[in-house]
């Protein structure tokens, strides 16, 4: 497979060879020298078009801990704006030898553009509201490494799932994987159709919250406010928030997850932060480690090509 | 120069027969035998039609002539078989003056085929003033719109429809038209595709059909009122296919278009993130798209149009967001039609000639019988004919067809105009 | 001693030696390839018996197994590694058995994603410190020498072994690197085109077939 772009793509057993890769890469990252060659030679750029030092950060150093060169590219100007299309800024890129190109944009779909016309493999690293593929294997890791099956396991994603990439893709991988997933948000905040993506739709968390084996909160943007989406980010607090008195109610078994970075007092209170089930650091850790597996595989099977 | 076309097909339902043409007019149809020096245009396994009539087209000149020229734009119209089409106004600048209309009309000299001016609704399409409508339809503008801009103001539309209604007499006789386009911006804000299903797995923010039916009903509420002649463009929703049948069986003076592309695509074309498949209004489900058709079938659309919209090639090559919405149309209309709808031939010249050319008030040489004596504005089209569309080959300066790498069965093998032959064997002569 | 049929690759294989793949759609090869035997060259009883003799000359050259320690290669070594620190183990009985790891040396290898087989990469395990050990690498089939440099520079990353020996059930010759193993089972005059499969439960020279299966 030349490129990840959405998760849809990778299926359940695609996402089991993911895993798997993964797990081989955790404990390349236990070694007393956490850095293997096997991307010597290779050259990945990021190509960012929208700032966001976390995922940029882990890819590169994903990147750096299979010897990959790192290429750093950053357009957080509209590509309009500077008269150059985006065909013509990745042929620009792709001119200086690369091997991989990690696309992260504010637009749906421009990874699935960019690689129509990239020789080089392309990794979405997040487009618009539409996937964030390696944000949702992350995730799955992170579920997957405290022994947990997804087969009929109940996830509940909390927040605004209108305009969440990472809300689309997790509810792909899981519902592949056969768990049980309820997206959990006002109307305001919920896209037309919702239940199409594959999900139980509710407006109430505390109807959820008793069977709910992980609870993940999405980040709220306070541009939402701005355009009534919703009345305060108080009100959302106390509606959709993960308070003291929800965590009560919440399994003592469960995992909170959420992709980062938390607003304190929005989706999550500040006393709960803390709270042993919440797997906020694993997911950062992870975030590594799967994209590790990413960038070998797409570019194990892009170098050696199908079977003969 | 005489021409004749040989042994043609006359008309969608008529028998096979030579077509005698000089001075711009058809002058015999019959077994017509040897002409010394006329020239010779085949015509077998074809159709003599009356020349096509796009009610809905942008020819980007004067202001963005990297994207279309009028010589470019009218050289694909009649590639297309049209010999008429109507200009939208919304060039740079605007057309919006009769000094505006003249300079166009200039322009248009020596095009391959008619370039009749729409002007706009309000100055510089801004919808604030009034354009000087009786000195536009003094100078023969017919129809008015501000092309891709709606009024959002109520009260000033409302100012716009009574006025219309006073210019009958300078327009010389009938009504002035107003075509105009129908959509809620404040429902299609920051939208680039139908709000549904698709719209939601591809994480595109979407327009609902609302934003067009709430406006329509809008209009013609205000029609009923005024008594004005409104024109819906470019329908997109099975909705106002429904409120548009309803509003002529109350005896309202109303018309309505659809595009060729609105008849063949969806939403789900959307899923490539191919911004060639990005338009204005969006295509929607499957639900309208059939609905349309039936809407074309039944006659409650008068008119199809191919709302020929160019844009330089680059700019179909920014993400689906960014890039300006619209496809090109004119070369592929006939074929798509025949290739893609259940719409016949007999339908299509309806709609994509006699009809719009009554609309835009040119229908006195422009959707005229096939007969002698009348004006020879014709398209001899083949249907049998198989070819496959690639849209840099098209005449237009741009490329963006959604056509582009498909087979469609149907074209145009000669366009004559004003008894010229502008299209020759598929070749432009101009 | 295990006798169960191992699938996977001929680690030392360089295109040639391994059973059915299993069917990886996504991102692994896209075609099964079956391992047709031409001749047995050694049967599992053979085996067993080269098994025991490689561990005696194991013990016999590191004076015990106080610093051995055995690693596998992924993943048709893994097996031979385990059978032969179960005869070590038998021989030589120690409170403790022999240290036992595994070593997926794709990540170290020259040809990113040119091996065939799955490229889906096996987790290493090495539970132990390799500083001052002998570390004994097993393979199935040694052949060009390629994964045997591979796993060289793997180990080297866990520690400074006091050595690095090489144990391998067959070697079928046509080194392309300047690699010897320590202990062979059968050294065994191939061609270049052959292809060599080595289990527990046979040696057998022949050829692998290749299903195209539906690709994803």
């Amino acid at each position: 497979m030349k490129d990840l772009l959405t998760i849809d793509q990778l299926g359940a057993s695609g996402i089991d060879e993911i895993m798997q890769a993964a797990d081989a890469m955790a404990e390349v990252c236990a070694r007393p020298v956490p850095k293997v060659p096997a991307l010597k030679g290779r050259t990945v750029a990021s190509m960012f078009f929208e700032d966001s030092t976390r995922t940029r950060t882990s890819f590169e150093t994903a990147a750096r801990r299979l010897s990959a060169d790192v290429l750093n590219f950053s357009a957080s100007s509209s590509s309009v704006n500077k008269g150059e299309s985006l065909r013509d800024t990745v042929e620009t890129i792709e001119a200086m030898g690369v091997d991989a190109i990690v696309v992260r944009h504010r637009s749906s779909g421009a990874p699935q553009q960019i690689a129509r016309w990239a020789k080089a493999s392309v990794i979405n690293g997040g487009d618009g509201w539409h996937a964030h593929p390696t944000q949702s294997l992350l995730d799955v890791y992170t579920i997957r490494e405290e022994g947990r099956r997804f087969d009929g396991l109940n996830i509940a994603i909390v927040g605004d799932i209108s305009h969440s990439r990472v809300a689309r893709s997790n509810v792909a991988a899981y519902r592949a994987l056969g768990a049980n997933v309820t997206v959990v948000a006002p109307p305001t905040l919920l896209p037309p159709h919702v239940e199409t993506l594959g999900a139980s739709v509710s407006h109430d968390l505390d109807a959820v919250l008793a069977d709910t084996d992980v609870l993940y909160l999405l980040r709220m943007q306070r541009e939402r406010m701005d355009q009534a989406l919703v009345p305060s980010l108080g009100e959302y607090h106390r509606a959709f928030g993960l308070t003291l008195d929800r965590a009560r109610t919440l399994p003592a078994s469960s995992l909170i997850m959420h992709p980062g970075p938390m607003n304190r007092g929005v989706e999550i209170s500040p006393e709960v932060i803390d709270d042993p089930r919440v797997r906020v650091l694993n997911q950062v850790t992870n975030g590594v480690i799967v994209r590790m597996a990413v960038l070998y595989l797409v570019l194990s099977s892009a170098a050696g090509g199908s079977a003969p | 120069m005489i021409t004749i076309i040989r042994n043609a097909q006359i008309g969608p339902d008529g028998d096979k027969a030579d077509v005698r043409i000089e001075n711009g007019t058809i002058s015999a149809i019959g077994d017509l035998g040897e002409v010394a020096g006329a020239h010779e245009l085949d015509g077998s396994d074809a159709v003599v039609v009356p020349g096509f009539v796009d009610l809905r087209a942008h020819l980007r000149e004067p202001g963005r002539e990297e994207a279309e020229t009028i010589a470019t734009g009218s050289r694909g119209a009649a590639l297309g078989g049209f010999t008429a089409v109507v200009a939208m106004p919304n060039t740079d600048p605007a057309i919006d003056s009769p000094g505006a209309v003249r300079d166009l009309r200039a322009l248009a000299e020596g095009a391959s085929c008619e370039v009749v001016a729409a002007a706009a609704l309000t100055v510089g399409r801004a919808g604030a003033l009034l354009t000087p409508m009786g000195e536009l339809a003094a100078v023969g503008v017919r129809i008015f719109s501000d092309a891709d801009r709606t009024v959002s103001d109520t009260g000033l539309m409302r100012r716009i429809m009574e006025y219309a209604t006073g210019l009958t007499a300078v327009a010389g006789g009938e009504p002035i038209v107003l075509s105009h386009h129908c959509d809620d911006v404040h429902l299609s804000a920051g939208a680039h595709m139908h709000e549904g299903e698709w719209s939601t797995h591809l994480g595109i923010r979407g327009v609902p059909r609302e934003a067009e039916t709430i406006m329509l009903a809008r209009d013609i509420a205000l029609a009923r009122k005024t008594g004005c002649r409104l024109h819906v463009p470019h329908v997109s929703a099975a909705e106002s296919v429904a409120m548009i049948a309803e509003a002529k069986a109350d005896g309202l003076a109303i018309t309505a278009d659809v595009t060729v592309h609105h008849l063949v695509f969806t939403d789900a074309d959307c899923a490539s993130f191919d911004p060639v498949f990005k338009v204005t209004p969006p295509f929607r489900t499957e639900v309208d798209r059939a609905a349309l058709e039936a809407g074309v079938l039944d006659g409650t659309i008068d008119a199809i149009v191919t709302d020929h919209a160019p844009h330089e090639p680059h700019t179909k090559e920014f993400p689906f967001d960014e890039a300006p919405p619209g496809v090109i149309g004119f070369e592929t209309a006939l074929g798509a039609l025949l290739t893609d709808t259940d719409v016949s031939l007999g339908r299509i010249v309806e709609a994509m000639s006699i009809v719009p050319a009554q609309i835009a008030g040119i229908g006195e040489r422009h959707g005229r019988p096939i007969a002698v004596g009348q004006p020879a504005n014709l398209a001899v089209v083949d249907l049998d004919h198989e070819w496959s569309v690639d849209g840099s080959a098209m005449a237009s300066r741009s490329h963006n067809t959604p056509w582009h790498g498909r087979v469609l069965r149907g074209a145009v093998r000669h366009t004559i105009f004003e008894g010229d032959v502008v299209v020759d064997g598929g070749e432009a002569q101009r | 001693m295990s006798t169960r049929p191992e699938t996977g690759a001929g680690s030392d294989a360089n295109g040639a030696d391994e059973q059915t793949d299993a069917l990886a759609p996504v991102f692994g090869r896209r075609a099964a390839r079956t391992f047709v035997a031409r001749t047995e060259v050694l049967t599992n009883d053979d085996i067993s018996r080269a098994v025991r003799r490689m561990a005696h000359e194991i013990l016999e050259r590191n004076h015990g197994l106080h610093h051995v320690v055995i690693v596998g290669l992924e993943r048709g070594g893994v097996p031979i590694a385990h059978a032969i620190a179960a005869a070590l183990n038998h021989i030589d009985p120690q409170p403790d058995d022999v240290p036992l790891g595994t070593l997926d040396a794709s990540f170290h290898r020259d040809d990113l994603g040119g091996q065939p087989g799955s490229i889906i990469p096996a987790v290493t395990t090495m539970p132990f410190d390799v500083t001052d050990r002998h570390v004994i690498l097993c393979d199935d089939v040694l052949f060009t020498g390629r994964t045997v440099r591979a796993a060289l520079d793997a180990v080297t990353d866990f520690g400074r072994p006091r050595s690095i020996q090489l144990a391998v059930l067959v070697d079928r010759g046509h080194r392309e690197l300047p690699i010897r193993p320590d202990y062979v089972g059968k050294n065994l005059p191939t061609s270049r085109s052959e292809s060599v499969q080595a289990t527990l439960a046979g040696v057998a020279i022949g050829e692998y077939r290749t299903t195209e299966t539906d690709a994803p």
